[in-house]
């Protein structure tokens, strides 16, 4: 994730839908526009719906890396305030 | 402040509404809500109030609960039958969301305390019965520059308007003065359909819930009516009384007035 400058890392993989996404607007909600969040998620459920739902409240998915365990880590960039 | 996995949870409803959002969340839990009137209005106010996370809620009212109450006043039961009704609320608001603090004032409303009484609250819900309280609490508000929530339920039909210090009427720009003596029917004497109660008490939560998180507009400025035998809300424009006794440019009401109280037995 070297190519990133992730400023901030949130873990979802202890809360269930809709909290996954809930989780992931907090933590977007105390950054900076432009800054980056990483979002470490499981697969199924969250990783369909979570990237989703915060492209629809308008921010920017840079990437959703695979870890190859059953989990993802999505970068995002905070887009507005 | 970070919110629990739990707090995530139970707010996850609305946090998800890009209105309110974590910074609206935050807002609720920081405010304080005063409710005058634990009975039809103020017990669905305070129970939505409580469920959204209004971080304060102060309840005041001097009755007790009564068997006539159980048809509307849903945030008491029968159990609580014979106690203070700020008691009975407080249990039904800390059994809801134990985060909530309560604080219970068993008193009636005077132009002795109500100065003191609102003074620490961002907003204020009048959830009385008679016009005394409705006049008092609106000059009270306005001289302490705090917003508040007017509501009046009587058979099947009901009003409500928000006051909002410089951005609109207050309740005596509307309604000079209490109407004469038995003019009005109490709600003992003509009747009242507890949902209808309920209607108008949601109504008053959501302007609550609307003015500490900023989302959407006010009825400031506008009377809403409902008329649940014909399923109408209505709402009306209205003007502020610049010769408003209490807000108007030469304000004849300095001091808070004690009306003669009209017995009722409570909304």
């Amino acid at each position: 994730m070297a190519e990133f400058d992730v400023r901030e890392r949130v873990d979802i993989t202890d809360v269930v839908c809709p909290v996954t996404f809930v989780k992931a607007k907090v933590a977007l909600e105390e950054l900076e526009d432009g800054e980056v969040l990483s979002v470490h998620m499981n697969d199924g459920e969250p990783v369909q719906n979570v990237p989703r739902s915060i492209k629809e409240d308008g921010h920017q998915i840079l990437k959703l890396i695979d870890n190859e365990d059953g989990t993802y880590d999505l970068i995002v960039r905070k887009v507005g305030d | 402040m970070a919110f629990t996995n739990e707090q995530l949870e139970r707010y996850s409803r609305q946090i998800i509404l890009k209105e309110i959002g974590v910074k609206g969340q935050k807002k609720l839990l920081n405010a304080k809500v005063l409710i005058i009137g634990a009975g039809g209005l103020g017990a669905p106010a305070a129970m939505y109030l409580a469920g959204a996370g209004v971080g304060t809620i102060g309840i005041a009212d001097a009755d007790v609960v009564d068997l006539s109450n159980l048809q509307r006043q849903v945030i008491h039961g029968t159990p609580d039958l014979g106690k203070p009704k700020v008691e009975s609320a407080k249990e039904s608001i800390k059994a809801i969301n134990p985060e909530v603090e309560v604080h219970t004032y068993h008193t009636f409303v005077g132009a002795d305390n109500i100065a003191d009484m609102i003074r620490d609250y961002d907003f204020i819900l009048d959830g009385t019965d008679n016009f005394p309280a409705k006049f008092l609490i609106n000059d009270a508000c306005v001289m302490a520059g705090k917003p508040f929530s007017h509501a009046g339920i009587l058979r099947f039909s009901g009003q409500l308007m928000t006051y909002v210090p410089g951005e609109g009427p207050c309740y005596r720009c509307v309604f000079e003065n209490p109407p004469p003596k038995d003019a009005v029917p109490t709600c003992k004497q003509a009747g009242v359909i507890g949902a209808m109660a309920g209607v108008i008490g949601c109504l008053q939560a959501l302007e609550a819930i609307k003015y500490i998180t900023g989302a959407g507009e006010l009825l400031t400025g506008k009377l809403l009516t409902y008329d649940a035998l014909t399923m109408k809300f209505r709402t009306v424009k209205l003007p502020r009384n610049h010769r408003c006794g209490v807000c108007g440019e030469h304000p004849t009401i300095t001091e808070l007035i004690d009306y003669e109280q009209v017995e009722c037995e409570g909304l």
